[in-house]
């Protein structure tokens, strides 16, 4: 039967009227949660933007034909060389096309799969650049570019002029700013485009893209399907490419591998692709927690010290309480109050000045070339981190108080009492 | 009458520096209603008796029974709560809650008991207060009073859950005489009109010859 009541204004009294120390081992509680909300915010914040730069625009599910020697080759397909060592000296790819066979019906295929968000055709080819006497090699791609907004946030990089504006207007491009520097040319003027297999074709500037890579934008440019299928001589169900989007990113690659079968196509899933972006997340998640929880334990030893000392000088208290009825775990509760209620006035306070402090990041401007569309420096206010650092403050004054405590269970009174 | 207290071969021993059989054999009762008081030379092991009498010291031999019920060996929580009932404890100092308010010091005991409402332990606090007339200082800090006043609060809050007997140290000891004086009338008024046993180390030869008994204690061992 523990009396609560009692022991709470107890442990108050003690508080109150040790105010400075209170204050004190609350404050190194507010500046741990603080530093943490703040630091885990922001550090997540620069993840997501870094993960967007490339994950917002790379496809779930890149499908092209590979162009690749046949694993089979036909010796192994003659029953007499069975048991027999075959050597097949200088294996060339077989002689085929870059299109997707049958690529209008693949997409009407996956359009209808539930776990498809969106799947665009594209056409990738190599192009010459030329303004005058300057020709740049380049690649030139061709899209559906309303489509392109809707599911890969296209606009985001585009740095002038609009994804509409390439849709409607006939033999236009949305050339690379790295490509449009270097030819100095603005929108509305022209671009001749010159493909491999041969011929000129002036195409009119209606934007400029930047991804903020800047070795893509140096090369990159899109067009509409339309006006590529025209400049290569192709019919309109000539498609190299296919990006699927999907509902649940988890998803890619089981649907990869049935894409690869079923069709006899290469399909690369995201998760391959950019396995390296992962780690990178992972790493700066390590460090954002173990500065956190550093701080927090530096927060956490100064509780232990000032509850100790607390103790030390609460002696005759203790005494008291103990020959006046309290048994030893009353006196263990009071303290353990004391240290409760450090943590949970400290921590609360941490997570206010931690909102603050992130609030207040995020108003500081960050323009950078690289990220076009970022102007303040991202920050990530996940309810989450909230709970977590209120539990940690909770916990780490748990563990402090729970040592010191457990001293003032044990104290002999009459011990005290004789020592007077 | 009815016995409150009983004590049956009581040794005790201290191992450390030296091992030193400081109570050798006690044997005595006292009963409902009992003034008693605890005399003998320094170092003879008084204070150490009552300590064990009190419940709050629990290594030694022999058996303690308080309202006829053994206390010996019970567990350390129970002890806590035989302590809160039954017995008062009155120290040499005043030994108050220095941060709490008189009244709260005299309150607390019987909050932990949390056997009546707030309002009535307040009302019974303010009642102790007055008896020992320093009700007008109920709202003062306990560390703002003088000695004398302190240990009038000491023992009001030693009644507040009206025990079965008070147990004191040299409660006069700090005390002039007037104030000893005082204090003496307290409780002989109490075991009196109230049947409160007490049983009171002393130095105090006038003090002691007015209780109704006194224990003499010599070397550990209860003389008379
Ligand atoms: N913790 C201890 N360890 C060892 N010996 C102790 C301890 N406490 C007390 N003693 C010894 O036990 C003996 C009895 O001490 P106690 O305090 O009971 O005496 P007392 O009769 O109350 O004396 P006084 O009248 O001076 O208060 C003394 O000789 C003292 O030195
Ligand atoms: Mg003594």
């Amino acid at each position: 039967m523990t009396n609560w009541k009692v022991i709470l204004s107890i442990a108050k009294t003690h508080l109150l009227t040790k105010i400075k120390q209170t204050a004190i081992a609350s404050l190194g509680v507010t500046f741990g949660i603080g530093s943490y909300i703040t630091l885990v915010c922001f550090m997540t914040g620069l993840n997501a933007m870094l993960d967007n730069l490339i994950l917002n625009q790379t496809p779930h599910i890149h499908i092209y034909n590979e162009i690749e020697p046949s694993e089979k080759q036909p010796i192994s397909l003659y029953n007499n060389a069975d048991k027999s060592f075959n050597v097949v000296h200088s294996i060339k790819p077989k002689i085929s096309q870059k299109k997707i066979h049958n690529a209008l019906p693949i997409i009407d295929y996956l359009e209808k799969n539930k776990d498809v968000r969106g799947a665009l055709p594209q056409i990738k080819t190599q192009i010459f650049y030329i303004a005058g006497s300057i020709e740049l090699g380049g690649n030139l791609t061709g899209i559906n570019p309303v489509d392109e907004a809707r599911l890969f946030n296209m606009e985001d990089y585009i740095v002038e002029g609009s994804a509409e504006a390439l849709q409607n207007t006939d033999n236009s491009i949305l050339l690379g700013i790295g490509i449009a520097k270097k030819m100095s040319l603005k929108v509305g003027d022209r671009v001749q485009v010159s493909p491999i297999s041969g011929g000129i074709f002036p195409l009119k500037i209606v934007g400029f893209y930047q991804s903020g890579i800047a070795d893509l934008d140096a090369i990159q440019s899109f067009t509409n399907i339309k006006t590529i299928q025209r400049i290569l001589g192709k019919a309109n169900n000539y498609i190299t490419d296919i990006n699927v989007k999907l509902h649940n990113i988890e998803q890619a690659i089981p649907l990869s591998k049935k894409i690869e079968q079923q069709f006899k196509l290469k399909a690369i899933d995201i998760k391959t692709a950019n396995a390296q972006f992962e780690t990178g997340t992972t790493i700066r998640n390590l460090i954002t927690y173990a500065v956190s929880i550093t701080l927090l334990i530096v927060a956490g030893f100064g509780i232990y010290n000032i509850l100790n000392m607390l103790i030390y000088e609460k002696m005759n208290d203790i005494a008291i309480l103990k020959a006046t009825g309290f048994s030893g775990k009353d006196v263990q509760l009071i303290f353990m109050s004391q240290a409760m209620i450090i943590g949970f006035v400290g921590g609360v306070l941490g997570l206010l000045i931690g909102l603050g402090l992130a609030n207040l990041i995020s108003t500081i401007p960050f323009q950078t070339e690289a990220l076009p569309t970022v102007e303040t420096y991202p920050v990530n206010i996940n309810p989450l981190f909230f709970i977590i650092g209120f539990s940690f403050a909770m916990l780490s004054t748990f563990l402090a108080g729970y040592l010191p405590s457990k001293k003032a269970k044990r104290i002999d009174p009459v011990r005290i009492i004789r020592g007077q | 009458m009815r016995v409150v207290l009983e004590a049956k071969h009581i040794n005790k021993y201290f191992k450390k520096p030296v091992l030193f059989h400081v109570l050798k054999d006690i044997n005595f009762q006292v009963k409902k209603g009992e003034f008693a008081s605890i005399m003998g030379k320094s170092g003879c092991g008084k204070s150490t008796l009552l300590y064990i009498l009190s419940t709050m010291d629990t290594d030694y031999k022999g058996e303690l029974l308080l309202n006829n019920q053994l206390v010996t060996n019970q567990n350390s929580n129970h002890l806590s709560y035989i302590r809160n009932k039954h017995i008062g404890f009155v120290f040499q100092f005043h030994y108050l809650l220095s941060e709490f308010s008189v009244l709260e010091n005299v309150m607390l005991p019987a909050k932990k008991l949390a056997e009546k409402s707030h309002q009535e332990i307040e009302h019974d606090a303010i009642e102790k207060l007055k008896m020992l007339n320093i009700a007008h200082l109920a709202k003062k800090r306990a560390s703002r009073v003088s000695g004398g006043e302190k240990q009038r609060i000491a023992i009001a809050r030693a009644l507040i859950n009206n025990p079965s007997i008070i147990m004191g140290d040299e409660p006069t000891g700090n005390l002039d005489s007037h104030n000893a004086e005082n204090v003496f009338n307290i409780f002989k008024k109490l075991s009196d009109e109230q049947g409160l046993s007490l049983l009171i180390v002393t130095h105090d030869k006038d003090f002691a010859n007015k209780t109704d008994r006194i224990i003499q204690m010599a070397d550990g061992k209860i003389i008379t």
